[in-house]
């Protein structure tokens, strides 16, 4: 080991894999909905690390281009998921994950 | 090895906070260890020569999604802690337990089996052109279409969370409303007789606690909807 202290891809990777289970875990795991979308966050992240790694590793900015998108992508579903917890969360107070299977009307 | 130096304290601040996010109790304390992830993974943007991703991550995500999360936090008043001890749904730590391992094993035995002297980059970038020229120049000829539609994509959920977040009409503020109690004791038998059809049953114990807390707080919120 001493001898790859370089920082190779396969770092960043592994990285990537390890937030992206920690978020999977963590969206498994919780209840309360903000919570959960901060762990979608986290996933998406995991991969745009990837995408990043990958553009270098193959020295193509294609993949930053994606990480681009997957930004913009990521703002939208935050606007329209908060706009629906705050919709939620103002007709019951405390609703966590479990209750919003409840929402008719 | 400056590299790896500065991997290694990026990577433990990336690991940290996405610890932090799950395990909090408080909505408030995961938002600001995302922060702290979100800042780790800028500080890997840079260590992998894609600046100008650095810097919008840290302009969009750390100033305007996480603001929006707390504004969300703060506005709701959802800061109570959620309690970890209840699992509602039997076995689900351990199915989540083993969706993460199994998601974290593949890389890991991919890293195991590596050969660390192949690093894979095929060469180094062109160093005169700027990231940013690259990609900008990517993202208006081969991209063009792509990136026209991310514009309908904002727009759409821009009318989205407007129609989604608005007040029901007739409702201007939450303390005035001339026969608002009884309408909110009307949605919260519907909401009773709901739970009941679903089969949803409440423990006793931590709803009435939660009634107590929003009652000594006298924040607003109704014990009635909250009670059901």
């Amino acid at each position: 080991m001493i001898a790859a202290v370089e920082v190779t891809p396969a770092y960043y990777l592994v990285l990537g894999s390890a937030l992206f289970a920690i978020g999977a875990g963590g969206l498994l795991v919780r209840r309360n909905p903000l919570v959960m979308f901060m762990c979608v966050e986290l996933m998406l992240n995991a991969v745009t690390l990837t995408f990043v790694t990958f553009s270098r590793m193959l020295d193509d900015v294609g993949g930053q281009a994606v990480v681009v998108f997957v930004l913009v992508v990521a703002a939208a579903e935050v606007v329209v998921g908060l706009a629906i917890i705050v919709a939620l969360l103002r007709k019951r107070p405390g609703a966590t994950a479990d209750t919003a299977a409840l929402l008719e009307g | 090895m400056i590299e790896l130096i500065v991997f290694v304290f990026a990577a433990a601040v990336c690991l940290g906070g996405a610890v932090g996010v799950v395990v909090s109790r408080n909505p408030v304390h995961s938002a600001l260890s995302l922060v702290a992830t979100l800042f780790g993974i800028a500080v890997l943007f840079v260590a992998q020569e894609a600046n100008f991703l650095a810097a919008v991550q840290v302009i969009v995500y750390a100033g305007a999604i996480v603001v929006l999360f707390l504004f969300v936090i703060m506005l709701l008043g959802v800061d109570e802690s959620d309690e970890l001890e209840v699992e509602p749904l039997v076995g689900q730590r351990t199915a989540a337990a083993v969706v993460g391992l199994a998601v974290f094993a593949l890389p890991v035995m991919a890293f195991i089996s590596t050969d660390f002297t192949a690093t894979g980059i095929l060469g180094d970038r062109d160093p005169d052109v700027a990231d940013i020229k690259a990609l900008g120049e990517l993202l208006f000829t081969r991209y063009l279409y792509a990136f026209e539609i991310t514009s309908l994509l904002l727009v759409i959920a821009v009318v989205g969370a407007v129609l989604l977040a608005r007040r029901p009409p007739g409702r201007v503020d939450e303390i005035v409303d001339p026969g608002q109690t009884e309408h909110e004791a009307a949605l919260a038998e519907r909401f009773a007789r709901a739970e009941l059809d679903a089969g949803y049953l409440p423990k006793d114990s931590d709803t009435e606690e939660s009634a107590a807390e929003s009652d000594a707080e006298g924040t607003g919120t109704r014990p009635e909807e909250v009670r059901s």
